[in-house]
């Protein structure tokens, strides 16, 4: 017998001949780089990663992350790094990485038993 | 056999995956095309509300249906961005987009005939996204999880602005009323179909539970949509085109009437009002702007190039 499976993602979108795969990075030469944007919501408060964009240089770049990024007050400072300037820890040395931090509770204020009666400590 | 054990051990403990982590290839590809057809999905969105930007019936409608506007197109780029961390190119998605090979939500390819259809677009097609969004909120994968949780934020704002639209016409001129019916009458059924098919006929929904992308089913989402709209609809005073559609006690859920599947399909293969209208319009959009992608590059090189030589100079 000769069942057809389709697959339904996004509502009603079918799978078939619906593209996606993922292919080698051609990034040619007019392609915009792509940028990570960071984001100050608050003065004294930091930056933080909220996401990506692509542009031509950085000016257009944090131009374009305004209009993205804040368009509901929700920042008062940008930074943009060119992504491929990103250097991340690889996941796969995670254990290694961090696990030796695990079995070192006394770094913890909670480790240290003290009477009740002692204050502002 | 070791990484998968490591993948399902963090989606049984719900911990989402990040782009750097190993996955499978076809959850990868899932992935892939989910996101980057959700993309598609809110850029083509934008054309038939676009219809009505230059004739919104005021300076209110016309800012706020502007600003929504707006926001169909960072969440476009927000779900993009997402699609890149999986490695495929923006490039690339656009190009499978205007090639017809990618696929977008089959409701953007009905028209929008009068005004009340952006306030019935707000309330029933964001409606129906903003059930599925807010269930992709929780999807395994964290770029995607959290560009949803961003769009969700900023989605409800549309379904309120597209209800206050229907209130304003439902309380307006006996032509003002029969224009609210109309559109309802128009977009019901198709926001129904947004879910896409029956459970029954969508046996590979399974394998996207069980990856906790899609967190519950067509069937699930489109009764719940159903209960909720046929509350909110006797706010307006009018009804949904469905004689079927009543209270079962029992079930504690609306009963609704048959789905025409065979209209579904039609234009789920192209032969909508619409379909061919937006890709041409997307296709435009993009062939027109390429001068501009090509100048402003050109234009980065020349100033980063003089910044180098004033340097050295």
């Amino acid at each position: 017998m000769n069942i057809l499976v389709r697959k339904y993602l996004y509502g009603d979108i079918p799978e078939d001949n619906s593209g996606g795969q993922p292919q080698s990075k051609n990034n040619g030469s007019n392609d915009w780089p792509l940028w990570e944007v960071f984001i100050r919501n608050k003065q004294g408060l930091d930056h933080k990663h909220v996401g990506s964009l692509h542009a031509a240089d950085a000016q257009m770049a944090i131009e374009n992350a305004r209009d993205v990024y804040t368009r509901r007050m929700e920042g008062i400072s940008i930074w943009v790094v060119e992504s491929k300037y990103i250097h991340a820890s690889n996941p796969d040395e995670a254990d290694s990485m961090y696990d030796p931090a695990n079995d070192k509770i006394y770094r913890h204020p909670t480790f240290y038993h003290l009477p009740d009666g002692l204050t502002h400590i | 056999m070791h990484e998968e054990k490591i993948f399902q051990d963090k989606l049984d403990r719900e911990i989402k995956i990040e782009p750097q982590d190993w996955m499978p290839d076809a959850y990868r590809k899932t992935l892939i095309r989910q996101i980057s057809q959700h993309a598609h999905s809110e850029i083509v969105g934008m054309l038939p509300e676009g219809n009505w930007i230059t004739r919104a019936p005021s300076l209110k409608r016309k800012a706020a249906l502007l600003a929504k506007v707006q926001d169909e197109a960072g969440h476009g780029l927000y779900l993009y961005a997402a699609t890149e961390t999986l490695g495929v190119t923006r490039e690339s998605t656009i190009e499978d987009l205007n090639s017809g090979k990618a696929k977008y939500s089959s409701i953007f390819n009905y028209p929008t005939l009068t005004w009340a259809d952006i306030g019935a677009i707000g309330w029933l097609v964001d409606g129906a996204a903003i059930m599925n969004q807010v269930m992709l909120c929780r999807t395994s994968y964290g770029p995607y999880a959290r560009a949803m949780v961003r769009i969700c934020k900023e989605e409800s704002f549309h379904q309120r602005q597209g209800f206050e639209i229907l209130l304003t016409l439902s309380r307006g001129t006996v032509a003002q009323k029969e224009m609210c019916q109309d559109a309802i009458n128009r977009w019901w059924w198709p926001s129904l179909m947004m879910f896409g098919p029956k459970d029954d006929d969508s046996p590979h929904s399974k394998q996207s539970m069980d990856w906790k992308i899609k967190r519950k089913s067509n069937d699930e989402l489109r009764q719940q949509f159903v209960d909720i709209c046929a509350e909110q609809v006797k706010v307006l005073g009018m009804k949904i085109p469905d004689a079927e559609l009543k209270w079962n006690e029992k079930k504690q859920h609306y009963d609704f009437g048959q789905i025409d599947w065979e209209e579904f399909w039609n234009v789920v293969k192209g032969n909508g009002p619409c379909n061919r209208d937006r890709l041409e319009a997307r296709k435009k959009a993009h062939e027109d702007g390429d001068w501009v992608r090509k100048a402003a590059m050109a234009h980065a090189k020349k100033s980063k190039h003089k910044k180098q030589q004033t340097k050295v100079g």
